[in-house]
């Protein structure tokens, strides 16, 4: 076991963890944070995503150790502080960008490191981003649309599929 | 996973002596030795992550040629070389997808050698140099086949030179389900050469298609491809994804498409 220290939602935590045990199981089994879904556990769907020191990477293809000393984000600690949901979780449900909701906290990450790199992205950079993001419900048009609608453009504009 | 330790050295003499353990092996970014120790197919007593060298992260222009550090992540690549050399900046920006791009490492790529990895094709084509915490290699001299390199035991890479080329691009037939390539090129036009670096093709992994090269050489268009034979089918990797035949067509395809990009 080896100790390790790192920002989780801006509380610093410090646990000891194996040496093969992964962000994602650190999160959800250590913390109890169990926003950050583990979908397929081979790096495919995305469900996992979180932001590490800013970027997206999948909680289940990186090791706890691997984060000592870094910032981490996730799904737990994206809600506005009032505790209300932030413009791109709140997108979401007006968008109707959700059905079964197992893909939805790896694609508000996704989303949420999108628009920090690139604040109005075009329909095109959006499906091309979400690549690494799988939705089994295939409800990607709403995600799209609710993407959009986050970065403050006309969600109408996407044509109908 | 088997259960091992993990170790996080902080500059590459520690990672070297770290390596020195029995049965320890290096990991860069992890996204393919994860899911092979997921699947149980590698058993190190100590796993030595390179993540934490910061001495291993760097891109920067040296005259003519681009330096990047061993443990600088696709991401890091595609926005740091689209300025000078936009065909590597092109490869990398569509390697697997943005959380993978923010983890995985050229050096992690050029040592392990997947069979469909894309970064070899561009090493080989414009004559790249492999740089080591010991000696340095060249491109050809380094790619032994898949899964093959001359690295030994312990052995990491920490540079990799790449001759900048007039003109270059990367074009890839994706495997749509994993994203590798099904086949892909890099086409690289120095001055005095052309270098075609084909992946995810071969039996033998990454290669140099020589004819190609010779053709683009004297004539620098997609037409100068046209009327040559298709590397040899029965030296192509035949799957479930495409028979050694249709890879060996699209050597052809993608070598055309990726000299009508090329800027």
């Amino acid at each position: 076991m080896t100790e390790v220290t790192m920002t989780v939602n801006g509380k610093s935590v410090s646990r000891p963890v194996r040496g093969n045990e992964l962000l994602v199981e650190f999160l959800r089994e250590q913390l109890r944070l169990t926003g950050t879904h583990v979908g397929c556990d081979t790096s495919q769907c995305g469900a996992c995503c979180v932001h590490v020191n800013g970027e997206l990477v999948k909680a289940c293809t990186m090791f706890a150790a691997e984060a000592d000393g870094a910032e981490v984000a996730t799904i737990e600690g994206m809600a506005n502080a009032d505790g209300s949901l932030n413009v791109i979780q709140q997108a979401f449900q007006d968008h109707h960008g959700l059905q079964c909701g197992f893909c939805t906290p790896g694609m508000v990450m996704a989303a949420a490191a999108l628009l920090k790199d690139n604040p109005t992205p075009t329909e095109a950079e959006i499906r091309h981003y979400l690549q690494g993001n799988i939705c089994r419900c295939t409800g990607y048009h709403n995600i799209i649309k609710a993407i959009m609608a986050a970065s403050g453009q006309d969600a109408g504009k996407i044509a109908a599929e | 996973m088997y259960s091992f330790d993990i170790e996080r050295p902080k500059s590459v003499a520690d990672a070297v002596a770290a390596l020195g353990a029995d049965e320890a092996q290096p990991i860069a970014g992890g996204q393919t030795l994860i899911p092979t120790l997921k699947q149980r197919l590698a058993s190190p007593s100590k796993l030595v992550a390179l993540s934490g060298i910061e001495e291993m992260k760097y891109v920067r222009r040296d005259g003519d040629t681009l330096v990047i550090g061993g443990g600088t992540t696709h991401g890091t690549i595609a926005r740091e070389t689209a300025e000078h050399f936009p065909g590597l900046a092109g490869l990398a920006a569509r390697i697997g997808d943005p959380a993978v791009r923010n983890r995985g490492t050229i050096g992690g790529s050029i040592a392990n050698n997947d069979p469909s990895a894309c970064y070899p094709s561009a090493a080989l084509a414009c004559g790249a140099t492999i740089v080591t915490d010991k000696r340095e290699i060249a491109a050809d001299d380094y790619f032994q086949g898949m899964f093959m390199t001359a690295l030994e035991e312990g052995e990491i890479v920490t540079e990799i030179r790449f001759p900048i080329p007039e003109k270059s691009a990367y074009m890839k037939f994706e495997q749509i389900a994993s994203r590798f390539p099904l086949v892909g090129v890099f086409v690289a036009k120095f001055a005095d050469k052309v270098g075609v670096g084909v992946t995810g093709a071969s039996n033998d992994g990454v290669f140099r298609w020589s004819e190609a090269e010779q053709a683009l050489g004297s004539n620098f268009a997609a037409d100068a491809v046209s009327g040559l034979t298709a590397p040899d089918a029965s030296d192509m990797i035949s799957d479930l994804h495409g028979t050694g035949a249709y890879r060996a067509h699209l050597v052809g395809v993608m070598t055309k498409r990726a000299v009508a990009a090329a800027s």
